[in-house]
């Protein structure tokens, strides 16, 4: 089998990749295996689920439709982006908050177009949030949670992100202290 | 078990809407699922399947595969001519084809290679002749003694089980009905349709051990079929499942494809992963049977049961699976929500050339009770009785036996009718709403975990390891697998109860057969309660410890101590305290180093006799919802307006989590109700995609209004009892009852599409009788039925030794 192979380069989270890659293969697969950024999944492959979302210049787009060499000067975010640093971003503290990832594997997805919407319109309607995600298949939620979610996370992002704090049940540092004192 | 009962207001970690332990890494895309897995010199492999339905298979020729650059492998059914199957009595898969193919998209050979796509390129080259035979392809051409046969084994012509039980006289019974309903009821197959494709990566080292990564529900019982099948010693084999990227029940059964890659990896000496594409994915299916219903039940005037007959034919596809266990379960509960006096189950599951049928979400129970609860319905209208009161009036009670010999526990399923009812406003809606739209309601009932293991045995179902050290780190092993329910979370959340600790400190390791003590799966609603009662144990022994040691130091009696936030302390003055991590260092130094075990085997069932296996279970959760519809008369189209539902849940362990598993099965349901059903047409699967297989988006949501009812459970860990398939069971029910309310026209069968909507709509107009739904009952050979006599009636709970013909002419 004769594989030819191009030489890309893909800026991806803020980071320069240069490849050299199939130039039949998809952006999913050059995310996944070259990359090595796994956070992206996978449901069709064919563009009927919505699993493989990503951002190009802050659209979303189905990572399995497009070709790398077409993405040349692009921005491309994935799910491993949208964190700043250890810091979740208020869709993914929403989401974590509300259990709307039950089994986890549409939710890379589901986050990057909750992003690219709240992005446009921080105060998006339920109708709007319905028709939006109307892309993205989840077996797991219904939904509903996801809906709750990103109105949740619009709410935090309007108000400056002050209602984004982690959960703590216990007062850790009490704990980490004794847990030191013992030398 | 006292913590099983214990208040709410006691505890500190269960009950409260905490985040998953694993939240984190699934917000962020860190959860490993299989196919995440790279391993160095990774070998892939592709699945060559059948294409024809039925057929024998006369040649393969692998020779210009083998001359592809870069195929490492080719297997070929002959060498793994062990069978496997998930049930002892269903041994009947290969892992790949051997003399016969029996669907299309069955495995027939695999390659392995450097690449994808050289794989892919290499089956395209792989010649196979067949001979094809006729393909038998719905219920009644498996009955048809001219169809050829699929399997060569079961109870009859493409029978793979019959089953025939009675409990009670039950003609005697129906013939004292004032009102007897006879009906015919469909229920389309479906399928699971998880986001995450299967997917499995397996790794044959230098010290000739296997490990195998898999998405799977069952790590156990893939366990016992790779040794089995690959003849290597079980304690050599690993196997670790990946969080599943849902389940459903479609990744409990072990694969084709966890064998192939384990064989591929012994032979080349390389890891190798196998990833099915979305189209694979519908032949793996192991779906909602396809299930048709004939329902006798009858009924006083003053709405009390007095009988019922029910039989069932599953249409089983091409192996057994889970079968006979499916067929079971089409009768076992009916049982469990109303008291019904004497019973007669009748099933049948046929061979046909389509892919296996096995268990989704309530396996083998939605089919059945969307007849009952439609039957009730129409048994109300007849009685001039609301739906509701009827189902009241009927309820088991809490503490009893059914006639077929099931412990019911605790049952609050009136207090679910009640909550629906008074919010959905049902007094003010039912039969009062304009013609187009309307309410419906309807109740269910489902286990917490089957009450025996898939293969006969008398150890745990479940176990649990702590492992606690002088960090005040705490580690908790048990088997079970987060299909995304959140089972590792109540894991965490039990273990933190009891030794008062914050549970996002425990570690928690899980479904690797190496490491963690068995755990049958994640199927059956069993794995909250029966991890949960093994966590309970391990926990409460490693307390003893560290209570011992916390009384030595603090100088108050055992009795006197609690632990929370962290601390061991005296109840009468809380003051007094050791930290928790102090605890573990001093019981590490009086005992050594820290480690308890528990586990849980449920108790035994009353019932004995042959088929008695199948229902019983610890506890039962119930559901009740109301379903308020539009119907479209010009187009046939349903807009269901919102749902209400409330589930007897016991204990909420984290009622944010319970309320998403309620939620996810009601849309699961609205899904089965309205469009799902998997399609053929000669054999051919019509619609294996995500596009043309139509499932419910974000945009066909309803509102839904969920009630918790909690009343704890002695059975279960603190109380709880299932969540995560009993709601899916009342929604089509309830949304059927809604459109005859809402127009006056009985659709008897599901999915209900618009077509359907129309032809009854139609129907009605014109005069004819206003239902849609299944003519004829096909004659089933079923035996003649064992008697076994209710516990009302005096009986043991074992077959009568007289014939039931003899019983009936009796009349007793």
């Amino acid at each position: 089998m004769i594989q030819t192979t191009a030489l890309i380069h893909l800026r991806v989270n803020g980071r320069d990749y240069h490849v050299a890659v199939a130039p039949s293969k998809t952006l999913l697969e050059v995310l996944r295996e070259d990359l090595r950024l796994t956070g992206t999944k996978h449901g069709c492959e064919l563009g009927e689920c919505g699993t493989c979302a990503v951002l190009v210049d802050g659209k979303p787009v189905l990572s399995c439709l497009v070709l790398p060499v077409e993405l040349e000067g692009a921005e491309i975010t994935t799910v491993e982006g949208l964190a700043s640093g250890n810091s979740l971003h208020p869709l993914q503290e929403s989401l974590a908050d509300l259990g709307a990832a039950q089994c986890g594997y549409c939710t890379p997805g589901v986050l990057m177009v909750a992003k690219a919407l709240l992005d446009e319109n921080p105060q998006p309607t339920r109708e709007v949030i319905k028709e939006a995600l109307g892309g993205n298949l989840c077996r797991c939620t219904g939904y509903l949670k996801i809906f709750e979610a990103i109105e949740m996370a619009a709410r935090k992002m309007r108000a400056g992100g002050s209602e984004n704090k982690e959960k703590q049940l216990f007062d850790c540092s009490a704990h980490a202290s004794a847990w030191q004192s013992q030398g | 078990m006292s913590r099983n009962t214990q208040n709410k207001e006691s505890l500190n970690v269960v009950g409260k809407p905490l985040r998953k332990v694993d939240s984190r890494a699934k917000c962020t895309g860190q959860t490993i699922f299989v196919d995440d897995l790279f391993l160095p010199g990774m070998l892939f492999a592709k699945i060559l399947r059948s294409t024809r339905p039925h057929a024998l298979i006369r040649k393969i020729d692998t020779s210009r595969a083998e001359a592809l650059s870069g195929v490492r492998a080719i297997l070929l059914g002959h060498e793994l001519p062990i069978t496997f199957g998930i049930l002892p009595v269903s041994q009947d898969e290969h892992t790949l084809a051997i003399e016969k193919v029996r669907y299309v998209g069955e495995p027939v050979a695999v390659v392995a290679a450097d690449e994808e796509a050289i794989a892919e390129e290499a089956i395209r080259l792989i010649e196979v002749e067949l001979e094809e035979l006729p393909p038998v392809m719905s219920i009644r051409e498996a009955l048809d003694p001219s169809t050829p046969e699929i399997q060569a084994y079961g109870d009859g012509h493409n029978i793979h089980k019959l089953v025939s039980l009675e409990f009670g006289n039950v003609e005697e019974a129906l013939s004292r009905s004032d009102v007897l309903l006879e009906d015919l009821f469909f229920y389309q197959g479906n399928t699971h349709l998880p986001m995450e494709q299967h997917c499995a990566v397996a790794l044959w080292d230098p010290d000739d051990r296997l490990t195998l990564w898999s998405s799977t529900q069952t790590p156990h019982y893939v366990h016992r079929a790779l040794a089995r099948v690959l003849e290597v010693p079980a304690a050599r084999i690993r196997v670790i499942a990946c969080p599943n990227g849902g389940g459903f029940g479609g990744k409990s059964d072990p694969f084709s494809h966890e064998i192939a890659v384990a064989k591929l990896s012994m032979k080349t000496g390389k890891p190798v992963k196998y990833t099915a594409t979305r189209e694979e994915v519908f032949y793996c299916h192991r779906g909602r049977h396809p299930v048709l219903m004939k329902s006798r039940l009858g009924m006083k005037k003053n709405g009390t049961i007095t009988g019922l007959e029910f039989q069932t034919v599953l249409d089983g596809g091409a192996y057994g699976s889970y079968g006979v266990a499916s067929t079971f379960y089409t009768g076992a509960l009916q049982t469990t929500t109303y008291q019904i006096p004497r019973y007669r189950f009748q099933g049948a599951r046929v061979f046909t050339n389509k892919p296996p049928c096995g268990p989704k979400r309530g396996h083998g129970t939605p089919q059945p009770r969307f007849g009952l609860e439609v039957q009730l319905d129409k048994a109300a209208e007849k009685l001039g009785m609301d739906p509701a009161e009827l189902r009241l009036k009927n309820l088991v009670q809490p503490n009893s036996l059914t006639a077929n010999w099931l412990q019911i526990r605790t049952c609050s399923l009136d207090q679910c009718i009640e909550k629906v009812v008074e919010a959905s406003s049902w007094k003010q809606k039912f039969r009062r709403l304009p013609f187009g739209r309307g309410v419906g309601l309807a109740c269910s009932c489902y286990l917490t975990g089957a009450g025996l293991p898939i293969y006969w045995n008398s150890m745990p179902h479940s176990g649990v390891q702590l492992k606690l050290d002088r960090s005040g780190g705490v580690t908790v092993f048990c088997g079970s697998t987060d299909i995304g329910q959140g089972s590792d979370s109540v894991l965490a959340y039990i273990v933190a109860e009891v030794l008062g600790i914050d549970p996002f400190h425990i570690r928690v390791v899980t479904a690797d057969t190496d490491l963690t003590p068995v755990d049958l799966g994640s199927y059956s609603s069993r794995v909250t309660l029966m991890t949960g009662n093994a966590a309970i144990q391990a926990a409460e022994r490693a307390r003893e410890l560290l209570d011992e040691i916390a009384a030595q130091e603090l100088k108050v009696p055992k009795e006197r101590l609690a632990a929370a936030g962290g601390k061991i302390f005296d109840c009468e003055n809380p003051e007094k305290f050791v930290p928790f991590e102090k605890a573990v260092q001093l019981a590490e130094s009086k005992f050594g180093t820290i480690g308890t075990v528990g586990s849980y085997k449920p108790a035994e069932s009353p019932g004995k006799y042959k088929g008695a296996g199948v229902g019983p279970s610890p506890t039962y959760s119930y559901s009740a919802a109301v379903v308020q519809v539009q119907v479209y008369t010009d187009t046939g189209f349903i807009n269901v307006e919102k749902i209400w539902i409330a589930h007897d849940v016991g204990r909420a362990l984290n009622p944010l989590l319970a309320i998403g598993q309620i939620e996810g099965s009601v849309y699961m349901a609205l899904g089965e109700a309205l469009m799902e059903e998997q399609e053929f047409r000669h054999g051919l699967h019509k619609i294996p995609s995500m596009l043309d297989y139509k499932s419910p988006t974000s945009a066909d949501m309803c509102e839904v209004e969920t009630f918790l009812v909690e009343e704890p459970d002695a059975e279960g860990p603190y109380g709880a009892k299932e969540c995560g398939q009993g709601p899916l069971l009342p929604v089509p029910p309830a949304l059927v009852n809604a459109i005859y309310d809402a127009v006056g026209i009985r659709i008897d069968e599901v999915p209900v599409t618009p077509e359907k909507v129309l032809k009854a709509l139609r129907w009605r107009a014109d005069g004819k009788a206003p239902r849609y739904g299944p003519q004829m009952f096909p004659q089933v050979p079923y035996p003649e039925a064992k008697m076994i006599l209710p516990p009302a009636e005096g009986g043991d709970g074992r077959v009568l030794a007289e014939p039931a013909s003899r019983l009936q002419m009796r009349g007793e």
